[in-house]
């Protein structure tokens, strides 16, 4: 289920028996180990990390900051980022909640609204990366501030109102798996899949490893980044259309819950570079879930809100520091010319051409 | 002539023509609106409200200028100002020692944040907003959640006064100052130090294999944007006093002045003075946004059109081919032919 | 792969029939909006309300004059005999501790349960902090409901329309459940606790504008946010009485609170023009703005700020014409005192509406006295000074 890619050694044959841990094992690892601790922590209080009410909480949480970490890798992985995410939620929650102004017949068309807002601005902001070549830190923070001052000086608060049979969306359960997260989860699926079997998954990594390589190539660089922000923004549009479940309205204050930054931090968390060409949604839903587990676990033991931060801050570098570590100090310690053996991790394209393999010439 | 020549290429090549452009159009604007901006005292106004955004942007370019970012500075501003309100709880003679302690804080944060990038090789971005979450919570949970005690006057002279004189009414200590980091910030980029930052975030292989501990300069850059980031919160507390959300949402205004001066986000290129440019820029359209009446709901949109728009015509710039101008020529790829095999 | 896929089919199956739902059954969001009716700012100004809050503010409120958290103007009180009971665990839901106001209000609601637990009227106290996170809240609440072992829940709300289905469920528990400061849009809570209301604060403050100005004064108004319906209403009053007077208003402008940007804005319209009166809808950066007028060499203004310590010694210092309007900060301890009063089964108001009265010149150094050692951005009508912690406890945060 591993989307990242394990440097071959020289001697493949010999190290094949000892398998060694990808980054997305380790973000399990993680998560397991959080779950622990957090169940041991909980139970001194005399609580049930496992109770129904902690898991639907945990997975609650989870759902939310899962579609938006979703998006998210999609565009960190092709090397770019996208912080107007905060601002499509609520512009998104707003268009839903209004369209469907309390009519259940209203709910598919409420639904394309959003669809169509969203991958709009994901247009717009893979164009303004892609072909104005505008840094994308500065092009999603400019797009955001328009989409916030358009809410500012439209929606004046909470507008629209959300029919109940869709609010089910934002409050069914089946057990103890909230619908919400099960629809994240197959979203989840449906990403993974993308990326390893479409072709212009596979670009992505690519694009991320390399623009310029990518390039020439023959990979449309321009088309995959304006996918991948396609792909962000409409995770951010249905995360919007499950905050207008949820609320039962829609609200543009949702901006300034800093989903932009966590879902950053969730995605990097998961093993996914940075710099982009490796890593992969299965990594970022573990980081999605050590962040909600930590959140509850928090709550449950009533740790003061600003000690929070500081811990979330301390946890965030600290896994960061324990991949970033091992997946450069790999690529560093091996020889830089060892004749022979390929010097950079393949790409998972079969069927791309032989210079990609050879890595950047300086 | 060639080293005017040179000069002006390093200084408005790459894209930081646009900021310069920018600046002077926006300010032309104002004069046409508000001709009365211009007289002294409300020009000293400006600078005064100005240099907190000059000195945090320099701090900013010298982290970006080699590769990396700093997203905490905004936190560290309004966690200096807290800090200084707590200790000095306005007594007079508290001020150096507090001045002295916000220093060595500072100095503390830009090591973490520097040794964090460059030995536990955590990407700046992770780094640096983890700590904009730990200063946060950290100054908050010290001191309960809001601010308490006061600043001394002798703390925010820097920040709220200056020299009175006869023609400009009072020539405010944050010109003086933020004047001095720009110039103590040029020649810094002259001297060996200053290129190989810019070595280290242009080509961080080349330099290394030439010789420059690139760790050590990096964790230099963000001790220093620590340390003016510092500096920013005693001009900051002077100007406005303690709020609770003092210095909240700096970081991006100080990345956006620093982008918008040309300086590419990844290293390399860019000039301090461009970098002071667009802080000045940044400030201008504010009050430009304010001498129009913009309602302020509009602002931001108006901000990021501009924003984006500056920064794919410096793309633009940066792109095309300009033999005579630049110093630097642009990113090619590589012209030495292939061995054939 | 193809595993993979009938794995996943088969659990879906299964699953399916274990479906069950949260979502509360009552749906208030489409028909309990309040009457909107288009005068000045549309949406956030409702005349039958505006007026009802005006009057209040002249009605003498039924209660202890000392402890006017204890005070309800008008009250139609409720029987809480179904909610006896001996349980003594109490859930708190908090919106956040964002800002100095709430910071004041929840230590002095922290003292108050601790002199309850002290006396055995409260046995447990839980608290959730949601960082003013409206989806958070909604986890939280229903955490609450889940845990089943609250014996009252207590919530205030980050955001009124949105948090109102989380209330909902809460009510439908049977946990009784007691809403303060922001209101939601419901009624099924057992009581809601809040001081008069944003009318009113915006129409004390703009009153006295109107009134120490002369006409054609230029007043200029200092927001926080929009779209926050607390501060929303606050304007909303102000527009309509600066709407009828001779005032002039130069501007409405957004600020975040932010001392810098209030200082900067302030100073602007000083080089533009004179600003006679400030109006603010809270007191965050009040001192900014006093400073501006300083600096630039002018006249301090008439002003209306909030009855935060800072804003409250500067007027002091300076003399200048202004008042203080309170958002009544004591309003963090009733809901404590009546969660024990349900628990005993006595009556309460189902809306129990707190005194809201302004600071004003001839009561400010009485307050200030009273609060002397308290910091600056501490709020003056606290109503914690006969809690045994004090003054420490507010002292040292």
């Amino acid at each position: 289920m591993t989307t990242s890619t394990r440097p071959r050694s020289r001697g493949a044959s010999i190290r094949h028996s000892r398998r060694q841990l990808g980054s997305t094992e380790l973000v399990y690892l993680a998560l397991v180990g959080v779950l622990v601790i957090g169940a041991v922590l909980v139970a001194t209080t005399g609580g049930n990390l496992f109770g129904q009410a902690n898991l639907v909480d945990m997975l609650t949480r989870s759902s939310l900051l899962g579609f938006v970490a979703l998006g998210q890798t999609f565009v960190i992985l092709c090397g770019s980022l996208d912080l107007s995410v905060g601002y499509v939620m609520a512009l998104c929650s707003l268009i839903g909640a209004t369209t469907m102004a309390g009519d259940p017949a209203k709910v598919p068309l409420g639904i394309i609204a959003v669809l169509v807002v969203a991958a709009g601005i994901g247009l717009l902001n893979g164009l303004i990366v892609a072909v104005l070549k505008v840094n994308p830190f500065i092009a999603t923070l400019g797009v955001g501030l328009i989409i916030k001052g358009y809410l500012d000086t439209n929606y004046k608060g909470p507008a629209g109102d959300v029919p109940a049979s869709f609010q089910a969306f934002g409050y069914t359960r089946i057990g103890f798996l909230p619908l919400s997260t099960a629809v994240m989860l197959a979203a989840v699926v449906l990403g993974i899949l993308y990326l390893r079997r479409s072709r212009t998954g596979y670009h992505m990594f690519a694009v991320g490893g390399s623009m310029e390589v990518a390039r020439l190539s023959g990979i449309r660089t321009g088309r995959v980044l304006v996918m991948a922000h396609v792909l962000c923004a409409v995770a951010a549009g249905v995360a919007g259309l499950l905050i207008a479940a949820r609320f039962g309205t829609g609200s543009a204050l949702v901006y300034s819950s800093g989903y932009d930054l966590d879902s950053i931090a969730a995605v990097v968390l998961g093993g996914t570079l940075l710099m982009g060409g490796r890593g992969g949604i299965a990594g970022t839903l573990g980081g999605v879930l050590i962040l909600a587990v930590l959140d509850t676990v928090f709550n449950i033991l009533q740790v003061d809100p600003f000690f929070k931060d500081v811990l979330r801050g301390v946890v965030i570098i600290a896994a960061v520091a324990i991949y970033a570590r091992r997946q450069i100090d790999r690529k560093a310690s091996r020889p830089r010319f060892d004749g022979g053996s390929p010097p950079g991790p393949p790409t998972p394209t079969p069927d791309s051409p032989v210079p990609v393999q050879q890595g950047v010439s300086r | 002539m060639t080293t005017v020549r040179a000069a002006a290429g390093r200084l408005f090549g790459g894209g930081s023509a646009t900021v310069f452009a920018l600046l002077v159009c926006v300010f032309v604007v104002i004069l046409f609106l508000n001709p009365s901006f211009f007289e002294p005292p409300s020009l000293m106004a400006f600078v005064k409200k100005a240099a907190p955004l000059v000195v945090l942007a320099v701090g900013q370019y010298l982290v970006i200028v080699c590769g990396e970012l700093d997203l905490s500075v905004g936190s560290l501003v309004g966690a200096q100002v807290v800090i200084a309100a707590a200790v000095i709880d306005g007594q007079e003679s508290m001020t150096l020692p507090t001045l002295l302690l916000m220093l060595a804080f500072g100095v503390l944060v830009g090591l973490v944040n520097g040794l964090v990038v460059t030995v536990l090789k955590v990407h700046s971005l992770i780094a640096t907003l983890g700590m904009m979450l730990v200063l946060y919570g950290a100054i908050r949970l010290w001191t309960g959640g809001a601010p308490t005690g006061a600043l001394s006057d002798g703390f925010r002279q820097a920040g709220r006064e200056g020299i009175d004189m006869p023609v400009l009414r009072q020539l405010p200590w944050a010109l003086l100052i933020a004047a001095a980091v720009v110039v103590a910030a040029v020649v810094l980029m002259r001297k060996p130090f200053g290129r190989t930052l810019i070595t280290a975030g242009d080509n961080e292989k080349a330099a290394t294999f030439s010789g420059v501990k690139v760790w050590r300069v990096r964790t230099i850059a963000f001790v220093m944007s620590a340390v003016l980031a510092t500096l920013a919160g005693v001009l900051i507390g002077g100007y406005a006093g303690v709020t609770a959300q003092v210095g909240q949402g700096l970081e991006f205004t100080a990345i956006t002045a620093v982008v918008l001066g040309g300086v590419v986000l990844g290293g390399g290129r860019g000039t301090v003075l461009a970098a002071m440019a667009g802080a000045l820029t940044v400030e201008a359209l504010f009050t430009l946004f304010n001498q129009l009446s913009l309602p302020s709901t509009i602002r931001p949109t108006v901000q990021g059109v501009i924003i984006i728009a500056a920064v794919a015509w410096a793309a633009r710039e940066r792109a095309k081919p300009r033999p005579f101008l630049t110093a630097e020529p642009p990113v090619q790829p590589p012209v030495q032919p292939q061995p054939q095999s | 792969m193809r595993r993979t896929l009938v794995a996943g089919l088969a659990v879906a199956a299964l699953t399916v029939s274990a479906c069950a739902t949260d979502t509360p059954t009552e749906q208030a969001p489409g028909g309990e909006q309040p009457e909107q009716e288009q005068t000045a700012d549309g949406e956030w100004f409702v005349r039958a309300t505006y007026d009802k809050q005006l009057a209040q503010r002249d009605a003498k409120p039924e209660g202890p004059e000392d402890q006017p958290w204890l005070q309800a103007i008008e009250p139609e009180m409720v029987d809480t005999a179904e909610f006896k009971q001996d349980g003594k665990t109490l859930c708190f839901s908090n919106a956040s501790v964002s800002n100095p106001w709430r910071v004041t209000g929840w230590i002095t609601m922290q003292q108050q349960v601790d002199v309850l637990k002290a006396s055995g009227d409260i046995g447990e106290f839980r608290v959730s902090d949601a960082g003013d996170d409206d989806n958070k809240q909604i986890s939280d609440i229903q955490s609450f409901v889940d845990a089943g072992d609250c014996n009252a829940i207590i919530i205030s709300p980050s955001t009124t329309a949105t948090l109102t289905p989380a209330v909902e469920a809460a009510c439908e528990s049977g946990v009784p459940v007691i809403v303060f400061d922001r209101g939601v849009e419901t009624d099924c809570m057992v009581t809601f606790i809040h001081p008069i209301g944003g009318y009113a604060y915006g129409a004390d403050a703009a009153e006295f504008l109107v009134d120490k100005l002369e006409p054609g004064s230029k007043v200029l108004a200092l927001r926080i946010l929009p779209g926050v319906d607390v501060l929303e209403h606050r304007w909303a009053a102000a527009q309509e009485i600066f709407g009828a007077s001779d005032i002039e208003v130069l501007g409405d402008e957004f600020t975040g609170g932010d001392g810098a940007k209030i200082k900067d804005l302030v100073t602007q319209y000083l080089q533009r023009g004179d600003v006679d009166g400030i109006w603010m809808d809270a007191g965050d950066g009040a001192v900014a703005a006093v400073e501006a007028f300083e600096d630039a060499g002018k006249d301090y203004p008439v002003m209306a700020g909030e009855d935060e310590l800072s804003f409250m010694r500067k007027w002091k210092e300076t003399g200048m014409t202004a008042i203080a309007p309170v958002y009544s900060n004591f309003q963090w301890r009733t809901p404590i005192l009546a969660a024990v009063k349900i628990w005993k089964g006595e009556e309460v108001p189902k809306e129990w509406v707190l005194p809201q009265e302004p600071i004003t010149d001839a009561d400010r150094d009485e307050f200030l006295d009273r609060n002397k050692d308290m910091p600056s951005l501490h709020y003056a009508k606290f109503g914690g000074e006969d809690l045994p912690g004090f003054p420490q406890a507010w002292k040292d945060r």
